[in-house]
């Protein structure tokens, strides 16, 4: 059943688009990333955020690790720092601890967040640190070429599993639920303005936010699976994703090209 | 449906008028914004930009109401809309 | 000085292994091959520039070779992994570069120290922390040899084109299991991603090694008691022998002892490999009697210096060469035989200074070390080095310390404003 949503007001948007503009470094802008990719997607969500929560610039943190996502810190005009890869939160932590005011967002891929970061990222939950990350699930490596990851479907082909992955798939929700935080959402990028206001009310939340972005991604994943590009994907999301908002997180396994439920599934109290 | 009847006060109902504006050179041809335009204003290009992409062009600009998808849909900030006035509605079975 | 190893069993490789050939590849598919005809069974690897492409090589023709290709979670996984197979019985390689390889001292040290026969291929990369992923480096070749804490030995190889990634594969793989200890393959990213011929030859022409296998009653058998060329025969979980391998310290059964005493544990790690070197070094050696300068090289380095040798030697300088096949051990007596003799040494590398400072404690004073540095992510300007060459001509031989070249890199991005002292090198 669908929450309803808030009607944006259409505000002028020759105004959105400069105060978009403060966020980003102009300079570095086209980006390296694909076409369709939907890290710029969640790029563009992620400042959509930061500008209507009202944020300060110079208050603002983004830590990101090694992969296609962690490049968003070159193109974001905060602090931000591009750690070695998996170490995202662990850094994120020092930071916050050391500084509390400061907003501090990690965004890394699912490879670098789940796999070689996968045990940060349960501490980190465990711990209640107040951070918000954000995961970008593309289900391969795509920076070093397509290899598998934590969340590859089985039995998709990917470069390191050429005849079919057959390892169970990372259910990200579950295991972020299970780890202790205290909100936790998926979307996919074509749902850009109700991730945008997820990814606000995660940064407004305190404790550990997780905010999973589920990708395309044209270059490994889609094409060596024949699924197509990027218009394809999306239209794929258009038809097979469903919102469920508080769906009990075991059901949210994503399996090759079937149903994608999305949604905001855990929004806990603080502290409890 | 055929409409039997038209509202009295059709004339106060207003909707915003709005204007794309493509910045060309930034665009790498995904074809969001054209696919998810929800008025029908944009469609693919015939000519190359400096990347070698196919960027979108404006098809209907009087069909566009400032609704700002595709401004929010481009990974690349390469579109965005300005609002220049408002218009009369439209019903949706009128031509 | 122990005798040869004489029971390592010694065998022609599997034809199904051996996909003969000739082929156009790179070095990591090279690599890949390679580690197959040896009689790798598994690889336990984790992706990570310039290397990925030998464990999908690898990963791709495992199924005709009844081999495995398990892609972990993190490099430290994968090197645990390593070592769990090799315990199991099966040959066992992973594949990393500089950053992987940070990760993955832990579990070097902790295979030597249960003294087990891996391979570690090391496609280097530029810089330090991330560096340049995609560019040539060759900084970790003394990590190579020190990178984990404690004393233990490594043999450490460095290819210089994709026929030798091959070739050297095997070769690792063989001494891997002769002296049951971690073999490094370190490559560079050049190397590993230089496309050339390479011909693998039939099968029976390709010998590999087996581990020592122990003859004894099973029950009696103890893990680290070494024979008289001081390597242990293994064997593998399983095989009816209660087997306790810890890494803490252990005498010659495996339980943990505290004292360093009896059986001097560690001491036999070193010197399994020091003792031995004489078989285990490779070098190859051109003109090396009568010449003036002999450059010292290894890796991609050696390549491009061999175009500085030979215009060296149309301009009348009496240059001899010297490659590097094995790194460690370190051909420490050859390299003071021929200090004796020439006037300077020329080592081009692309790091600032590592093996260059080797081969001046080897020289002992007796000839000048000319080290030509790179900062990595490319490869040296043949100009420089043969400037190096014309530098080490001129010397008298008798300089004390390693001079530094500027080359024309560090000249055009460093104007060098810092000066050093009189006496400390010019």
């Amino acid at each position: 059943m669908e929450h309803s949503i808030q009607i944006e007001e259409t505000i002028d948007a020759a105004e959105t688009r400069l105060s978009m503009e403060k966020w980003l470094r102009m300079d570095r802008i086209p980006h390296i990333w694909c076409t369709g990719c939907g890290i710029g997607l969640t790029v563009s969500a992620l400042v959509r955020a930061f500008d209507k929560l009202n944020l300060d610039p110079d208050q603002v943190c983004i830590v990101a690790g090694i992969g296609c996502t962690g490049r968003v810190g070159g193109y974001l005009r905060v602090d931000s720092l591009h750690v070695t890869h998996g170490r995202a939160i662990p850094v994120a932590t020092g930071i916050k601890l050391a500084k509390p005011e400061l907003t501090v967002v990690v965004i890394g891929g699912d490879g670098d967040l789940m796999s070689i970061g996968g045990n940060h990222f349960v501490h980190a939950a465990r711990r209640n640190v107040d951070i918000t990350a954000i995961c970008v699930n593309n289900f391969v490596y795509a920076m070093t070429g397509g290899q598998v990851a934590p969340t590859t479907p089985s039995p998709a082909f990917t470069n390191t599993t050429p005849y079919g992955a057959y390892e169970t798939a990372l259910n990200i929700p579950s295991l972020a639920e299970s780890a202790g935080a205290r909100y936790v959402a998926r979307w996919t990028a074509l749902h850009i303005r109700r991730m945008s206001n997820s990814m606000m009310e995660a940064i407004r939340k305190p404790g550990l936010s997780l905010v999973e972005v589920v990708s395309p991604c044209p270059m490994y994943y889609s094409r060596i699976n024949r699924l197509g590009e990027h218009l394809e994907t999306m239209k794929f999301y258009h038809e097979n994703s469903i919102i469920k908002h508080g769906e009990p997180t075991e059901n949210l396994k994503i399996d090759f090209q079937k149903q994608i439920i999305v949604g905001k599934f855990v929004d806990k109290p603080t502290g409890s | 449906m055929r409409v039997l009847r038209i509202p009295l006060d059709l004339s106060k109902h207003k909707v915003p008028q709005g204007e794309v504006h493509i910045i060309v050179d930034r665009c790498k041809g995904c074809g969001y914004c054209i696919e998810y335009c929800p008025n029908d204003v944009l469609e693919v290009a015939e000519e190359f930009n400096a990347q070698g992409y196919h960027p979108p062009k404006v098809k209907n600009p009087e069909n566009c109401l400032n609704c700002g998808l595709c401004e929010v849909i481009c990974p690349d900030y390469a579109i965005f809309t300005i609002q220049i006035g408002e218009k009369e509605a439209k019903l949706a079975t009128q031509k | 000085m122990p005798p040869k190893s004489r029971t390592a069993l010694k065998e022609k490789a599997n034809p199904r292994d051996v996909f003969t050939g000739a082929y156009y590849i790179d070095g990591d598919v090279a690599t890949a091959y390679g580690a197959i005809a040896a009689g790798c069974k598994f690889v336990g690897g984790y992706p990570i520039t310039p290397s990925t492409e030998a464990a999908e090589a690898f990963v791709r023709r495992a199924p005709y070779a009844d081999a495995l290709f398990v892609q972990m979670e993190d490099e430290l996984a994968s090197i645990e992994t390593v070592l769990g197979a090799s315990w199991a019985g099966k040959k066992a390689m992973t594949i990393t570069s500089g950053p992987g390889y940070s990760l993955m001292m832990e579990g070097i040290g902790f295979g030597a120290a249960i003294e087990t026969p891996f391979v570690i291929v090391n496609i280097q990369r530029g810089g330090p922390s991330t560096g340049v992923p995609t560019r040539a480096g060759q900084a970790d070749i003394m990590q190579a040899k020190w990178g984990s804490h404690g004393d233990y030995g490594v043999i450490a190889i460095a290819p210089d084109s994709p026929q030798e990634c091959f070739d050297l594969t095997i070769k690792a793989f063989n001494l891997a299991e002769r002296y049951r200890a971690p073999v490094m393959l370190m490559a560079d990213e050049c190397v590993g991603h230089m496309t050339e011929k390479v011909i693998v030859p039939p099968a029976d022409q390709i010998e590999i090694e087996n581990r020592k296998a122990y003859q004894g009653p099973p029950g009696r058998y103890m893990p680290f008691k070494p024979d008289r060329d001081l390597v242990p025969p293994m064997v593998k979980a399983g095989s009816g022998n209660k087997l306790y391998i810890t890494s803490h310290l252990h005498d010659e059964k495996g339980y943990p002892v505290e004292k360093s005493g009896r059986g001097a544990f560690n001491k036999r790690l070193v010197d399994k490999i020091r003792l031995n070197a004489d078989d285990i070094i490779d070098i190859t050696e051109e003109d090396v009697e009568g010449a003036d300068v002999v450059v010292v090289a290894y890796g991609i380095a050696s390549r491009v210096a061999y175009k500085a040798v030979v215009e060296a030697k149309k301009e009348g300088i009496k240059v001899g060469n010297v490659r590097l096949i094995t790194v460690w051990p370190f051909p420490e007596k050859r390299i003071k035989e021929i200090s004796k003799r020439v006037k300077g040494f020329v080592v081009p590398e692309i790091n600032y200074g590592q093996i260059a400072f080797e081969v001046e404690r080897c020289a002992h004073g007796n000839a000048d070390v000319v080290l030509v540095p790179h900062g990595g992510a490319s490869v040296h300007n043949p100009e420089d080095i043969l400037d190096a060459i014309r530098l080490a001509a001129k010397g008298k031989g008798q300089h004390k310390g390693t001079i530094e070249f500027e080359t024309r890199l560090a000249k055009r991005i460093f104007p060098s404003g810092l000066k050093p002292k009189k006496g400390e090198g010019e």
